[in-house]
């Protein structure tokens, strides 16, 4: 008994919207990724450079202006967000040079971009901080406080410490959800991984719309590790990512490719994740509690794929040349 | 208003274009006819800014102009209605018509009300009638087609080049778009209507120009030209139109369905509970819009996919549950419908594709490995025997024309004394005369003895050949007809659902 009521605590759901927030973001970048029709399996390695620049940045601004970090604290965090965002959207134009101009095979090339990720952040590592696999501690942004729930104990654990990330990227779903559904650029990115053929009849630039999605979806995938390294960890290591971006990737396919969707599976995954991070008195070794989140992805997506309506030129190249 | 002078058009191999000249007048309906292959497209693709001339000149209301994009082209006035739709089935109406000249708000906001509005009064000015907020994937074929008039329309074109318009329309819809074409003509907009469907040209056109091998045999008004005139225009020689259709004693039941459901995708039947027994000596037809079954159908009885209620037969032998090898070696010949995928195996030579399933038969064997001398002598003897334009039979079969592809499967599947024959879609894509001899080779079988099911979205076609005729609409046979039972118009009522025979009344076999 005691066991199922602390799967509902305040202090557990207050963990879950905490790691949920990664997972959100990355989810989001690859929402747009796809559906201007460009499979991005890319992200964890984008992210990997975003926790790693994050805490770069971070760190580096706070070193060279010591005095106006003084005075405004949040700045060294919101400079590694910058930071980590660039990098994002730096990486993530590789993929789109190979996948949309060179029409390489999408997979392959996010399979290398995350590969590449690993060695590149490891050699940046030293280069920066003279150790392989780690950085020193960073500062994360002021947390906030809700106002007068602060003051009902009962609410604490989700009422106080809430990182200002965590609103900014809630917002960010419904701006994208708006962008998507509402703008002149929303349609025509998803006309563009719909039918890019009858999109370019209209005069529409293929390349360039797929290249813009590409390149939001690098900017969400940093701005994901930057949160792991600045918000959650205060500092980076090797691996700290954890397969977050393939999460983020399930979480897009049972969001139906579509934010308010990816907001609600990466809640659910997120809180799995916060689960296998608390439950440490089950009878069960720790490790199966580890591997739970992956699991209920690998459900999840069994139970949902049939019904999943994913763009209808995702994944495929798209040339002129071609009848 | 439009004056092509010499337009000439080379691509690698083939002058497509050769000087044509071609004159459309403002407020006519102008038809380009002409067979595969004789440069209607390439010309319209000129037009359009898709493809760069290699000479001559275009002049739009007496001025010359240069049309580099289909940007140009509709600056110009210039709007093409394509013949594979460049819709996207999950936008509506209205988002598909505005995608690339939006009305936009603030941070590029979609003005929605403004866009479906003005689709609205478009729609409205010509009678056309259309929901601009239903989702395009909901759509008939026809009202898609509409859609893309629309969109032609709202980016202010005056002139609109229709490619083979007509090509995916049940009659029905044919006359509902000829309705809207005449009214667009009163409007005061230029038609260029591309067809290779005779009457349809002489009906709807105020002018034909007819294309032969990339150069232009003539202009000629529509009113007191005949059919057969044009025919001999466009193919160079007198055409029979109508092919002989000699009376056969059917035989035996060959082929029988007795109340065959397969599965489709999500809940509902692909085929439901269709019966039917085709007998020697006979063509059974079966018409309907693409994608009411009839593919799902015939891959059950090929044995390509799972058969969940009812009984195939086979000269009386059960093979409901028998692989494709299986049925095939019991003598059932099957043209499919998408020779590139399910044909022709392209990368290989013509001389594999032509025994192709057969390969393993004793005569082609010599103990465990393909004997290449028997196979090739076969190959050469079919070649000569249907007639297969090539350089050589060692050619992969993606180098050959649609038509002699065609013919490659023709060949194959006549070759191995089969007793049934499954046709789909056996004439699609091809030209006069490539289809002609197709539709030869079917009555040739028929009168052989053998049990014909042809499967054809082209009505006219299951009209003359088939001996009775079975409609399908949404996985079921709505309707069973003896030969010179129904008229076009009464089969297209079928195709469409608007109308059914009660279960019990179909024409058993006579």
């Amino acid at each position: 008994m005691e066991t199922l009521v602390s799967l509902l605590t305040l202090a557990l759901i207050a963990s879950a919207i905490r790691v949920t927030m990664p997972i959100l973001l990355a989810a989001l970048g690859a929402v747009y990724s796809e559906r201007g029709g460009v499979i991005n399996i890319g992200l964890e390695g984008i992210m990997i450079m975003g926790t790693l620049f994050g805490a770069v940045g971070d760190y580096v601004f706070a070193q060279r202006f010591p005095g106006l970090v003084e005075s405004v604290p949040d700045l060294a965090p919101a400079a590694g967000v910058l930071v980590a965002i660039l990098a994002g959207v730096l990486f993530a134009l590789i993929h789109a040079v190979v996948t949309v101009t060179f029409r390489v095979d999408q997979i392959i090339s996010g399979v290398a971009l995350n590969l590449l990720a690993v060695g590149a952040a490891r050699f940046l590592n030293i280069l920066f901080f003279e150790v392989s696999t780690q950085s020193p501690g960073v500062s994360g942004f002021t947390p906030l406080n809700i106002p007068i729930l602060k003051d009902i104990p009962a609410l604490e654990p989700i009422a106080t410490s809430i990182s200002p990330m965590i609103p900014a990227a809630l917002l960010l779903v419904l701006i994208s959800h708006w962008v998507l559904l509402r703008t002149r650029f929303g349609l025509r990115l998803r006309a563009v991984g719909e039918h890019p053929l009858a999109a370019d009849t209209l005069g529409i630039n293929v390349i360039r719309t797929r290249y813009a999605g590409v390149m939001i979806s690098g900017a969400f995938a940093g701005m994901a590790g930057a949160y792991l390294a600045i918000e959650q960890a205060h500092l980076y290591f090797e691996g700290m990512t954890q397969g977050r971006g393939f999460i983020a990737l399930a979480a897009m396919i049972f969001g139906n490719w579509w934010p308010l969707g990816a907001l609600g599976a990466s809640a659910l995954f997120g809180y799995f994740d916060a689960l296998s991070l608390r439950v440490v008195r089950l009878p069960v070794p720790s490790q199966f509690i580890n591997v739970l989140p992956h699991i209920v992805s690998i459900l999840v997506l069994a139970g949902f794929v049939r019904r999943a309506q994913p763009p209808a030129a995702d994944g495929i190249p798209y040339s002129k040349e071609e009848e | 208003m439009i004056v092509l002078r010499g337009i000439t058009k080379r691509f690698p191999g083939v002058v497509a274009n050769d000087h044509i000249d071609l004159e459309v007048r403002r407020g006519e309906i102008h038809a380009l006819v002409g067979e595969n292959g004789a440069g209607k497209s390439t010309l319209m693709r000129i037009l359009y800014g898709l493809y760069q001339p290699d000479e001559g000149t275009i002049e739009v209301n007496g001025r010359p102009v240069v049309i580099d994009s289909p940007r140009t082209a509709l600056a110009l006035g210039i709007g093409m209605v394509h013949q594979h739709f460049m819709l996207i089935p999950r936008f509506t109406v209205a988002e598909n018509v505005i995608l690339g000249s939006e009305p936009a708000g603030a941070f590029g906001r979609l003005q929605r009300r403004e866009a479906e509005e003005r689709v609205r009064e478009l729609c409205q000015q010509y009678g056309f009638a259309l929901d601009p907020a239903a989702e395009v994937s909901t759509l008939s074929v026809g009202e898609q087609q509409r859609v893309e008039i629309i969109k032609v329309l709202y980016r202010g074109a005056g002139v609109l080049i229709l490619d083979e318009p007509t090509a995916v329309l049940v009659p029905q819809e044919v006359d509902e778009l000829f309705v809207n074409l005449r009214r667009l003509r009163e409007q005061g907009k230029t038609i260029i209507f591309i067809s290779h469907m005779l009457d349809e040209v002489l009906e709807i056109s105020d002018r034909i120009t007819v294309l032969r091998r990339g150069r232009v045999v003539g202009t000629v008004p529509a009113a007191g030209t005949t059919k057969s005139q044009l025919a001999e225009m466009m193919v160079g020689r007198p055409v029979l139109l109508e092919l002989e259709h000699p009376p056969v004693m059917p035989g035996d039941v060959r082929l029988e369905a007795r109340d065959i459901t397969v599965a489709g995708r999500g809940g509902k039947p692909a085929v439901h509970r269709v019966s039917l027994a085709v007998r020697a000596g006979e063509i059974y037809g079966i018409a309907g819009v693409e994608g009411n079954g009839q593919t799902e159908f015939v891959e059950a009885l090929v044995g390509l996919r799972p058969v969940i209620s009812g009984q195939i037969l086979i000269d009386g032998q059960e093979v409901t549950h028998a692989t494709a090898r299986a049925v095939r070696l019991l003598g059932v010949a099957n043209i499919p419908e998408d020779r590139h995928r399910r044909g022709l195996v392209l990368p290989m030579a013509v001389w594999e594709n032509v025994v192709l399933g057969h390969h393993a038969r004793r005569q082609f064997l010599n103990g465990a490995f393909v004997d290449r001398q028997a196979v090739e002598s076969f190959a050469d003897k079919q070649v000569e025997k249907f007639d297969i334009r090539l350089s050589s039979i060692d050619v992969p079969a993606l180098a050959l024309s649609g038509g002699n592809q065609q013919k490659v499967i023709v060949a194959r599947e006549f070759s191995f004394s089969p007793k049934v024959l499954i046709a789909a879609q056996p004439t699609r894509g091809l030209d006069i005369g490539a289809t002609e001899f197709v539709e030869r080779q079917l009555l040739e079988a028929r009168a052989n003895g053998m049990a014909v099911l042809l499967i054809s979205a082209n009505l006219e076609e299951v009209l003359s050949l088939s001996d009775r005729i079975g409609v399908m609409y949404s996985g079921e046979l709505v309707a069973e007809f003896r030969r010179g039972e129904a008229t076009p118009q009464e089969l297209g009522l079928y195709m469409t659902g608007t109308r059914r025979q009660t279960a019990g009344t179909g024409v058993s076999p006579s």
